[in-house]
């Protein structure tokens, strides 16, 4: 049995800066993470972050996982497990973890799940097709490994996801043939959208995927127009050639292990999915367990961080390692967050996150699989 | 095909190492997974579903959606897109379910 | 309309542009961010503090012309490759660029308007190492003076696919 005060599921952006604010507070940490690097979906994101210059605006996404992964290495109060997956919670406050093929038993004062999330699928004839992958793959393939996803793409989605995997594949020298969006409008930032039509690549509103064509693998995809009520207009399809199809068709929150934890959930479209219902301390309806990142609600990496700090900060808080500064900062951190959520973009966010911290509304459609 | 320059990235391709796939040797860099390999060298279908026998390749290239089974020295439903390739490795398409190691 | 196109209109355009008279007195930064996004980095980057402190960050940019001298600085610092710096009495726009292969200085290259439609040929005047700026290159173009707002990137000989 491993003891330690601090267990994190997760090592993308939530957790490690939930690891790094807790083991800065004198806090023993243990990370856990199924991949074989730290650092979740920022070690293929290749442009440069929005948000706050104090929380890292302006670098590349690519380094800001190198420079908290180097910190979290150097930190001689935090332990990292990788290729770990965490199997169960238990009643007694245990996690089991499957490691290098043995079963580990751990048992901490406070735990965070920072689990991330996966992507949507999309429903349409031949979407198994070799060639179809989602916007992560085709990133995985591009920025991780150098390989090129294919010769000519077409995305499906015009959220911040499809504009940017669309702006990078552009820069491994990969065709954009189009971006097809279901709404009537571009959900990602203008400023993205406007970066890929610079560079000649066309948004088509109002389209959908109706089928992929080829035999072994994608040769082309058939396109249609949807009116108003989302119903595809008979006789608008149109062929596009692509090699390759790329869905970017929104993210859902991972929560297996928090809903096997019995944490009080509750479905909330504004931010993705099922999600755990937790305090603005991020803390759920299980004293000892906490959320961070999109685990808890689809934003982005900014969030995430922040969420990440908020978290750590008030599980060391609640292990006895108290220092008067932490109240200070969690104030200040969720200050920022507050902010960062204030503007046209943050409005469906908040929503969502009013509706999770257990308000009326919500309160009907909660759930939970304890006893 | 392996992108050689790019705007942002540097790809350190330092040790070459070959394995086989299906009896044909294939040239891979260490550090790549036995897919990336597989698809710079234009292999994109890596097996045939199990009922109706579509061809089947990369999904979610993370370990999550298992599309890219195949049978790797012997093993089968080895998840390819997060397996790292070895010299030597015998990487065979996989037929139907896998059977079971003895 | 940008909603839908991703492509700001001419309206979009003049409620950022400085004056004629601005204009003709030297360089100075276009900024084309039209929408409340959390984000703030500009205001950091410029040493003449010519962008006004965010009250909130979700605030647009907000340029004193006066300010500002066309130094390029903001250029590579905008996440969202949204800068640009004109300079109307040289008939010279400079933009940031992130594709391969990079042109060199004396090149000709294709000016390309918002919509990625060539409209004019491109001389290339002077271009920043990448590197000096992590990864983005800053490229200086002279271009005939009536698509100097219109080129805002540029094609690079024959490009395959890109």
């Amino acid at each position: 049995m491993i003891e330690t005060d601090i267990l994190i599921i997760g090592g993308g952006p939530a957790g490690m800066t939930a690891a790094l604010k807790a083991a800065d507070n004198s806090a023993q940490v243990i990370i856990i993470e199924k991949y074989h690097q730290l650092g979740g979906q920022l070690i293929k994101q290749t442009h440069r972050f929005f948000g706050s210059k104090k929380e890292q605006a302006g670098i590349r996404g690519i380094e800001i996982a190198k420079q908290l992964t180097n910190r979290i290495k150097e930190h001689e109060n935090i332990n990292v497990y990788t290729e770990a997956t965490a199997q169960g919670y238990y009643e007694d406050g245990v996690l089991t973890v499957s490691h290098n093929n043995k079963f580990i038993k751990i048992k901490p004062k406070k735990i965070i799940v920072a689990t991330g999330a996966s992507e949507k699928m999309l429903g349409f004839e031949n979407n198994d097709l070799p060639g179809v992958y989602g916007a992560g793959a085709v990133q995985t393939l591009m920025n991780l490994y150098g390989i090129l996803p294919g010769e000519r793409v077409i995305m499906v989605g015009a959220g911040n996801i499809g504009l940017i995997v669309s702006y990078q594949l552009l820069q491994a020298g990969v065709k954009v043939a189009a971006v097809i969006e279901a709404s009537g409008k571009i959900g990602g930032y203008l400023v993205h959208a406007s970066k890929i039509r610079r560079a000649g690549v066309p948004i088509y509103t109002n389209h959908s995927i109706k089928k992929a064509i080829g035999e072994k693998s994608v040769q082309a995809a058939e396109v249609v127009k949807l009116d108003d009520n989302w119903n595809e207009i008979q006789g608008s399809e149109k062929i596009i050639k692509a090699d390759t199809i790329c869905l970017a068709v929104g993210l859902r929150p991972l929560t297996d292990l928090l809903i096997q934890a019995g944490c009080e959930m509750a479905y909330i479209p504004e931010l993705g999915g099922d999600v755990p219902i937790r305090d603005d301390n991020l803390k759920t309806t299980n004293n000892n367990i906490f959320v961070a990142g999109d685990s808890g609600g689809i934003e982005e990496a900014t969030a995430a961080m922040l969420e990440g700090e908020i978290a750590g900060l008030k599980a060391v808080s609640e292990v006895g390692h108290i220092d008067s500064n932490i109240f200070t900062e969690l104030k200040r951190l969720k200050d920022e967050l507050k902010k960062l959520r204030s503007g046209p973009e943050g409005k469906v966010i908040r929503q969502g996150i009013k509706k999770a911290r257990g308000d009326s509304n919500a309160g009907k459609n909660r759930y939970t699989h304890l006893r | 095909m392996r992108i050689k320059e790019h705007p942002v990235l540097e790809f350190k391709r330092d040790k070459e190492i070959t394995f086989t796939y299906n009896g044909k040797k294939i040239k891979a860099y260490e550090g790549e997974t036995i897919a990336a390999s597989l698809y710079a060298s234009g292999i994109r279908v890596l097996k045939a579903s199990s009922k109706y026998e579509r061809p089947r390749g990369l999904f979610c290239a993370i370990g999550n959606c298992s599309s890219c089974h195949m049978v790797v020295d012997g093993v089968p439903n080895v998840k390819t897109c997060i397996t790292k390739v070895e010299q030597g490795m015998i990487v065979q398409e996989e037929v139907g379910k896998g059977d079971i190691i003895d | 309309m940008l909603e839908r196109t991703g492509i700001p209109t001419s309206d979009d355009i003049n409620s950022i542009l400085p004056d004629e008279e601005r204009l003709k007195k030297g360089p100075v930064a276009v900024i084309e961010c039209f929408r409340e996004i959390p984000c703030d980095p500009c205001y950091f980057s410029c040493p003449f503090e010519a962008i006004n402190e965010f009250d909130d960050i979700n605030d647009k940019p907000d340029l004193d012309f006066d300010k500002c001298t066309g130094c390029q600085n903001c250029i590579a610092n905008c996440p969202g490759l949204a800068i640009f710096v004109v300079d109307y009495n040289n008939s010279m726009v400079t933009i940031p660029y992130e594709f391969l292969p990079l042109p060199k200085k004396g090149d000709i290259v294709a000016g390309l308007n918002r919509k990625g439609e060539k409209v004019c040929d491109a001389k290339v005047v002077k271009i920043k190492d990448p590197e000096k700026n992590d990864k983005t290159a800053v490229i200086t173009l002279k271009v005939p003076t009536e698509y100097l707002m219109e080129v805002r990137n540029i094609k690079v000989g024959d490009q395959d696919g890109r």
